[in-house]
């Protein structure tokens, strides 16, 4: 079927006639007409635009100018600003906001000839580990537990939407943000590869800023291969992002045929949770035989600062949403509720705008960047981040990749986690620590654990090294040779 | 350190949150359950460590101070829940 391919596969075939991206886009349009009612994974569906650009990438594969993503379809997470599509960052307040501008991210994919299906759910303002924060409704994920079809999983988040619709054959691939580990959550939770990227490395103009110092856009795909394509599209130096790194793009593809003999894999003893479970222990055991197997020598490393990443996190990242978010003001886009004065216009619009989490964190930033908490919280938090930093710099010295579970278990059941914030927070304890150092991280699908469902390993690189990381990632593919595939998918009856 | 009713009332205000007041009690609760476990950083020994700020590599650039952009007021205005010509409007703010 059109919609089993992978991004490589489909490219070459375009090129040689085999289908028309017509064709293609086509197959993935009746997909998402077909499941999208049922997994939510878009929030705004724009077929008729794809399908143009689905004849714009047939003109110019026929003129043989067509871009490396000509007639591929994707789904751009809804943080990214779509001219003249709606932008909603899963958010009431901006429910109705349709940016007059392209994010360069997206700029980017287009350029290369990228089809894009629609704008994926998301938590709200990225903010959420499960996808259940979005003002626009709970995304199913298409994975099921064996033997039940009746419990509802979450995609994981907060790129849910984007993972369920890689997962589930809508689309070939996506673009999410990870600020924590929202791309390589949701990838491990719905058997993807997904890559957050050294921190300057994708743009991050017209994308809806969450917390600054750690947001990264980056690629989901069904394989290493197909996520490094996508990579080398979206990144690349942008004058309109201040941190914005000015390094030429790799040959991301080409790196992840370098193989692993000779590279030194670091375990770092820290990230043996107390309460894995069994599974998770034992395909991290499998990983690193893997990477020996394939000639790779395996070093036991230290991250001592590991159980600092969360608190740390969950300072920085709120104090810079609070900061962030303060131009949700109902003034200049976005919702309005009225009031007598403009304070009342602000509480108000603010108030009703914003979900529940959302108004948490903004608080908590709120009350760690106030006078007289700024140096016990903020000042301290960045310093812990500093540590963080340090660890990964010195472990660095002695190891080229690091190789770690993505997240301590299998996705969960909707509705699990969400009366204790914290609960929800520890989703993210193996993925935060990469965001707060900013060196890239990639989750690649390892095996499925008892229950049926796909686990994944975290390979971590030096800054800018993600070469490192897709040939690493590369490698535990081909091993793991993961072919399993979700029970709701394109092509099969819901 | 713990927040009283008053402190997020207080912080609510400063964040221009309309907090009703049925909702204090249950926000007091969350935000000290999520201070409570931050405050384990209490522990951690920072004396001489500077502060990171943003992403490690990352040294930020300088551009001349010229315009680069504009004139496009019609753009900014476009999503504006409430204008008057080319002006955001707002409640009266001067008596």
């Amino acid at each position: 079927m059109l919609t089993d391919l992978t991004i490589t596969a489909a490219a070459g075939a375009l090129r040689r006639g085999d289908f028309t991206a017509r064709e293609l886009t086509q197959a993935h349009v009746d997909a998402v007409a077909a499941l999208n009612p049922r997994l939510n994974a878009f929030i705004t569906v724009t077929s008729e635009r794809a399908l143009e650009q689905a004849e714009a990438a047939d003109a110019a594969l026929a003129a043989g100018e067509a871009g490396v993503l000509a007639g591929i379809p994707l789904a751009i997470k809804d943080l990214f600003c779509t001219a003249g599509v709606r932008t909603t960052a899963g958010s009431r307040i901006l429910e109705h906001f349709v940016p007059p501008y392209e994010s360069s991210v997206t700029a980017n994919l287009l350029r290369d000839g990228a089809v894009f299906l629609g704008k994926a759910n998301l938590d709200e303002f990225a903010m959420g580990s499960s996808n259940m924060t979005s003002a626009f409704g709970r995304v199913e994920n298409p994975w099921k537990r064996v033997g039940d079809a009746e419990a509802m999983l979450v995609p994981g988040g907060s790129s849910g939407g984007s993972a369920a619709a890689v997962a589930a054959r809508l689309v070939m691939g996506a673009t999410g943000t990870d600020t924590g580990g929202s791309i390589r959550q949701p990838a491990a939770f719905c058997g993807l590869a997904g890559i957050k990227p050294t921190y300057g490395r994708c743009s991050r103009w017209g994308v809806v800023a969450f917390a600054s110092s750690l947001d990264q856009p980056g690629p989901f795909a069904r394989t290493v291969g197909d996520c490094a394509l996508l990579l080398g599209s979206m990144a690349g130096f942008d004058a309109k992002d201040s941190t914005s790194v000015d390094l030429a793009v790799p040959d991301f593809a080409a790196a992840c045929r370098r193989g692993v003999a000779g590279l030194r894999i670091g375990v770092p003893r820290e990230y043996r949770a107390d309460a894995m479970p069994e599974a998770m222990e034992r395909l991290w055991r499998q990983g690193l035989q893997w990477l020996r197997d394939a000639g790779a020598a395996i070093v036991d490393v230290s991250l001592p600062h590991t159980k600092y990443g969360l608190a740390t996190y969950y300072i920085v990242a709120p104090a810079e949403a609070s900061s962030n978010l303060a131009r949700y003001d109902g003034v200049r886009f976005g919702r309005r509720e009225d009031g007598h004065d403009l304070t009342e216009l602000y509480e108000r619009t603010r108030a009703a705008g914003f979900g529940a989490e959302v108004q948490r964190r903004i608080m908590i930033g709120t009350y760690v960047l106030s006078a007289g908490y700024y140096d016990a919280y903020y000042l301290r938090a960045q310093k812990v981040r500093a540590l963080i930093l340090r660890d990964f710099t010195e472990a660095f010295g002695q190891v080229d990749a690091l190789l770690t579970p993505t997240a301590p278990t299998a996705a969960f059941a909707q509705g699990e986690k969400m009366d204790d914030p914290i609960a929800m927070y520890l989703n993210d304890v193996f993925t935060v620590p990469a965001s707060m150092a900013g060196v890239p991280a990639m989750s690649v699908p390892g095996g499925l654990d008892a229950q049926g469902l796909p686990l994944g390993l975290q390979v971590i690189g030096r800054p800018y090294d993600e070469e490192t990381v897709f040939a690493v990632s590369q490698v535990i593919e081909d091993a793991a040779g993961f072919s399993a595939m979700p029970a709701i998918r394109a092509g099969v009856a819901a | 350190m713990s927040l009283d009713p008053a402190t997020v009332r207080r912080i609510a205000k400063l964040a221009r949150i309309r907090v009703e007041a049925g909702d204090v009690g249950r926000l007091q609760g969350e935000l000290n359950d999520i201070l409570g476990w931050i405050e384990t950083l209490s522990e951690v020994d920072v004396s001489g460590v500077a502060p990171l700020t943003g992403g490690a590599q990352i040294v930020l650039r300088l551009r001349a101070d010229e315009v680069t952009d504009g004139g496009m007021a019609e753009a900014v205005l476009a999503n504006a829940p409430d204008r008057v010509g080319a002006f955001f409007t707002v409640p009266k703010v001067v008596e």
